[in-house]
């Protein structure tokens, strides 16, 4: 690690202000971030903490949505009995991100912030059709990831909670790395107001993306045979743990066994 | 009535109270006054010249005391290697320098360039990214065939076309053996794999030089399997010094499984520092650099043919094996692939002909050395993969082909062609159990339960054996060694009875602090709780070839009987004294001194007191004092064998592979703890399935460690691992050791990895898919493709 100044803010406004700072970076559970510190791969000027913000820190189910907050871990999702009741796939997507220690101390907003490719909760926000709250605004998901780590945020801004819609049904089934544990591919369905929505993560070279092909199919006949055969393996990410091919013939396995068990 | 104390109780180890509550002292938790800290500017190229090294402006940075380049080391020696190889042409292996740091040239990713001390960490890391490296990279050989085709380039130039030795074993064999397989009724040809791990004890490496400058010693502290003979190594080859001014501790050291036997540079490098700075130096591998450093393990392509008559009995064995050593030859790398590898292809088997030859070749990778089982891993894994194809083969059954061929439990001594000979051994008694606790009869109904739930589930086993407790120091050294492998210990009896044991066996992990004081319990006839067990430190106990080889208890705990045996005998002739008895009429039983056919007995601690008190005494024929020491060299290996099974579940639509059972028959001779004895077999399992199925340390062609870190580098977790059947009733008592026991620490290790293949291959063809071989590990991705092959 290099030295870095710390400061844990009180409120939203408090953390936009720190972070003016020039290479000054938010910093909410670390687990992704304290690593690549420790690696010397970065060197922020300042931390700002965004862990204690009350105002990021609550669960609402209410009007239809889960409201979870920035600061929210990942634990407190997978034990609320709120989301467990309105969307139990997501209660269950958070509890199966890495391990315990990763859980109580990783976010919502970290996660969805840094958009790793091979991240969970990018599928849930695209799979549901999320609301991804922000200091830029209120944004639809589907604008807000916008590639490998990349988002619609800019630097300075921060994630301050998200917004799910209730759907009729969803599942989350995650195809495990064997190594990090991260998914391989995962696949987000969900049923509702706003019809099917597929998201497929861990897959792509171009990061979470909704898989448009077997929505289609689905709306017409939400039934596991109802699939289509896997997508193309072009684009799909091939390394160690498994080649483009794997990939996109997961892409549709994980896809079945979504539907099966919404 | 199970045991409560002494051989053959399962006694909870005591060293877990420290371990557990975080007391253990490891030697991260050592700090000398006035501790300064080295940081290692690694190559991060895989090949290349070093061009220039400017220090100028790193070395001003603040809290830097100094910095090292190659050069402060080219007037002392190279890490040395503990065995030498001679080829089948009759030439020594090749043996270039390995440096403490490097010298003219990088050749690996890793290999250290320069060291900072400073007085912080940080300063030292901060003045390590301020050297001016200039590095001409040169093209890496990382895949073996490619290093010996002669069109690759030279990681040496001593080593041109990269062979480090060629060598065949048994050479007088090999023509008949050539024509056994030609004329024989079936061959049955596999190719494989042994895949290259990293060890990743959870300890990483941890290194301390102090130098006194009143007395001119030096200690180094170290995570260490053996220091004594890190003392031998580094005294003598590497910085000059003389045994009794160098003191090696290894404290507390968190799991070795082989990458901790080796001496290291950063061992080298901190002892050396010390006394040239005149200030404590301590370095603490971070597990990132652990990777690029600690010697990585197996890392075999072998091509084997087995040669069966109609009946399915073997006849011959002829393997060609290329056998990774890395960058540069690790302290016992040349001889894992040779005499812990060809000496065990006979396996539990009676084939009469057997020839391996064996390829080491030079790569621009970490060097690789022993990793727990040490080429009896890879052994048994080409032998047992390669025997379950051919019964696929010629329709025979797996348990069936094996019983045909197993060294009948009458045969024993038996010699086998490939120069070992077991004393003892019962293989059929180790399978009969295995099929028992596996429930092989009940496995078909399994399997078609599986069916219906589209799973395909499949049985898979292995007959492994081992040689351990390595090893007769005369045998050893005809073959290479530069080294004897004899154990010492010193068996001190105080005034007031308390015993102290100082071994040369070095625990870390294996609960040495336990077991031996339960075989002096048991001989002395004391509580457990009246013996100390101190090891791990030159400067406590006599000389010590240290753990390593499941030796332990076989080659230790027999120094530790013998010492104990001189006290018994020097105690009866003060008891004789005692007691105004002949000493041929003293007898000593549940720690009570008699004399046959009379009242009189006085105990061991009137005895011990005696002697420290000589009072009433004969000190003109016994010196007073009770403390004996004794060193013990094997006469032979010892040969633990058994029969392993795996069962697993293959789901064909994406080819995960699922664990179910995991079941071990094995044949340990007798057993001093039966609880920590199945913990070493837990343990080992452990490793074998994250081998089988999880594990592979991989380069890229540029020789960069892809696998450099937990998010890439699969270890096995708790839910990898089913509920283990483990079983050790099976027990043929070694016959040349006083306690009759057989190593149990690497077993688990070696039996594993083929039963799990052999199940998941099972699992396929009957299942209908015709998949032959899958190499380790078998992740999913791997069977996938496995099976989109064979459609
Ligand atoms: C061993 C391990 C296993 C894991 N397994 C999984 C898994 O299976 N699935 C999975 O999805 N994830 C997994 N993770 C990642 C984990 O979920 C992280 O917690 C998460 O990705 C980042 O959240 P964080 O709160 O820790 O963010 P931090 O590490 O604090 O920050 C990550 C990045 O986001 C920025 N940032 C943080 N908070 C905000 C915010 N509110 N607004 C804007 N930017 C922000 C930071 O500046 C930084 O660049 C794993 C992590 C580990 C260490």
């Amino acid at each position: 690690m290099y030295a870095f100044d710390y400061q844990k803010a009180g409120s939203v406004s408090d953390a936009l202000a720190a972070l003016k700072a020039e290479d000054a970076q938010p910093i909410s559970g670390g687990q992704t971030l304290i690593p690549t510190l420790k690696a010397r791969l970065a060197a922020p000027s300042a931390l700002i903490d965004l862990s204690g913000i009350a105002e990021m820190k609550g669960i609402e189910v209410a009007g239809g949505m889960v409201k979870i907050g920035g600061a929210v871990t990942h634990q407190s999702v997978a034990d609320h009995a709120g989301v467990k009741a309105a969307i139990p796939a997501l209660a269950q997507l958070a509890a199966h991100i890495g391990d315990p220690a990763v859980r109580h101390k990783g976010t919502i907003g970290g996660s969805v912030a840094n958009n790793d490719p091979s991240a969970c909760y990018p599928s849930a926000c695209l799979g549901l059709g999320a609301t991804i709250h922000s200091s830029a605004g209120d944004m639809a998901a589907d604008e807000f990831f916008q590639g490998m780590f990349a988002t619609a945020l800019d630097a300075g801004q921060i994630v301050t909670g998200v917004s799910f819609p209730i759907p009729e049904k969803a599942a989350y089934m995650k195809f495990v790395q064997p190594a990090s544990r991260f998914a391989l591919v995962g696949v987000f369905v969900s049923k509702g107001a706003g019809g099917v929505r597929v998201a497929v993560t861990g897959a792509s070279e171009s990061g979470v993306f909704r898989w448009t092909a077997a929505e289609d199919a689905l709306a017409g006949n939400f039934s596991p045979d109802s699939v289509p055969p896997a997508p193309a393996a072009d684009g799909m990410i091939g390394d160690i743990h498994g080649s483009p091919e794997y990939r996109a013939h997961l892409v549709a396995v994980m896809t079945k066994r979504a539907v099966k068990a919404c | 009535m199970p045991k409560d104390s002494g051989i053959g109780a399962s006694i909870k180890r005591r060293e877990d109270v420290r371990f557990l509550t975080g007391a253990g002292n490891y030697t991260d938790d050592i700090n000398v006054a006035g501790q300064t800290y080295a940081y290692f500017l690694r190559s991060t190229v895989a090949h290349g010249k070093i061009v220039s090294v400017d220090t100028a402006a790193a070395s001003k940075m603040p809290g830097v005391l100094r910095i090292f380049t190659g050069a402060d080391f080219e007037a002392v020696g190279g890490l040395p290697c503990g065995w030498q190889i001679t080829s089948r042409n009759g030439e020594v292996m090749k043996e270039p320098r390995h440096p403490i740091l490097a010298s003219g040239k990088v050749r690996h990713v890793g290999d250290p360039i320069a060291a900072v001390v400073a007085k912080s960490l940080a300063e030292a890391r901060d003045a390590a990214e301020a050297i001016g490296v200039e590095i001409e990279e040169l093209p890496a050989v990382v895949d073996m065939r490619a290093a010996i085709s002669g069109a690759a380039p030279a990681v040496h130039d001593e080593a041109p076309d990269n062979l480090c030795y060629d060598w065949g074993f048994v050479e007088e064999n090999r023509e008949a053996v050539d024509a056994a397989i030609k004329s024989a009724h079936h061959v049955t040809t596999l190719e494989l794999t042994n895949n290259r791990l990293v060890a990743n004890p959870m300890e990483p490496r941890v290194a301390i030089g102090d130098f006194n400058r009143a007395s001119g010693d030096s200690t180094l502290y170290t995570t260490s399997q053996n220091p004594h003979v890190i003392r031998l190594l580094m005294g003598a080859f590497v910085l000059g010094i003389p045994e009794h001014k160098l003191r090696v501790i290894a404290p507390d050291v968190g799991g070795g499984f082989g990458t901790k036997i080796f001496h290291y540079a950063e061992e080298a490098f901190c002892t050396f520092a010390a006394k040239a700075l005149n200030k404590p130096v301590k370095w603490t591998a971070d597990r990132s650099e652990a990777f690029i450093t600690d010697a990585h393990g197996r890392d075999h392509v072998t091509k084997i043919e087995l040669a069966l008559d109609k009946d399915g009995k073997f006849l011959a064995i002829r393997t060609a094996t290329l056998a990774n050593m890395g960058a540069y030859l690790s302290t016992f790398a040349p001889s894992v692939p040779t005499w812990l590898h060809g000496t065990l292809m006979a396996g539990t088997y009676t084939t009469p002909l057997i020839y391996c030859n064996v390829k080491a070749v030079f790569t621009n990778t970490v060097p690789v050395d022993a990793y727990r089982g040490a080429g009896r891993p890879e052994a048994t894994f080409q032998l047992e993969r390669v025997i379950d194809k051919a019964a696929r083969e010629m329709g025979i059954d797996p348990v069936e082909i094996r019983r045909r061929n197993f060294i009948p439990a009458d045969a024993f001594p038996y010699q086998t062609p490939v120069a070992v000979a077991y004393d003892t051994g019962d293989y059929h008694a180790t399978m009969d159990k295995l099929v028992e606790i596996a429930d092989f009869a009940g496995f078909e109904a399994r399997r078609a339960e599986s069916a219906k739930r589209g799973k395909l589930r499949g049985l898979g086993l292995s007959s492994y054996i081992e040689a351990c407790g390595i090893a007769p120091s005369n045998l050893v050294g005809q073959l290479g060694a530069r080294a004897g492998l004899y154990e010492s210990a010193t068996v001190r009896v105080n005034a007031a009875g308390g015993i102290v044991v100082m071994t040369g066996s070095h625990s870390h992990g294996q609960g040495h602090e336990t077991t031996f004081p339960q075989v002096i319990a048991e001989m002395f006839g004391c509580p457990e709780a009246n013996v100390e067990i101190v090891h791990g430190d030159t400067g406590r106990g006599p000389m010590g070839m240290g753990t390593y080889g499941s030796r332990s208890i076989a080659v230790g705990g027999a120094a530790m009987v013998r010492a104990a045996e001189k006290i018994i005998a020097k105690a009866k002739r003060i008891a004789s004294h005692l007691m105004e008895a002949a000493v041929e009429d003293v007898e000593f039983a549940n720690g009570v001194f008699s004399v046959a056919g009379t009242d009189k007995k006085v105990d061991f601690g009137s005895v011990a007191l005696a002697a420290y008190v000589p009072h009433n005494y004969p000190l003109e024929s016994i010196e007073p004092g009770l403390e004996e020491t004794a060193f013990y060299d094997p006469s032979n290996f010892t040969y633990p064998a058994g029969a392993y099974a795996a069962e697993v579940e293959v789901d064909p639509e994406t080819g995960a592979v699922t664990l179910l059972a995991f079941s071990a028959a094995d044949d340990f001779g007798n057993v001093i703890n039966p609880m920590i004895v199945t913990g070493q077999v837990h343990g080992g399992i452990a490793q074998g399935i994250g081998q089988a199925l999880l594990e592979s340390a991989v380069y890229d062609a540029n020789g960069q460690l892809l696998t450099g870190s937990y998010m890439d580098y699969a270890m096995p977790r708790a839910d990898d691992l089913p509920m283990y059947a483990v079983d050790h009733s099976c027990q043929t008592p070694c016959t040349h050791n006083p306690l009759g026991v057989k190593g149990c620490g690497e077993a688990g290790a070696i039996g594993s990895p083929p039963a799990l293949v052999n199940a998941v291959l099972d699992a396929l063809n009957a299942g209908g898919i015709g998949v032959e071989h899958i190499d380790m590990p078998l992740s999913p991705s791997r069977v996938w493709a496995a099976i989109q092959s064979a459609k």
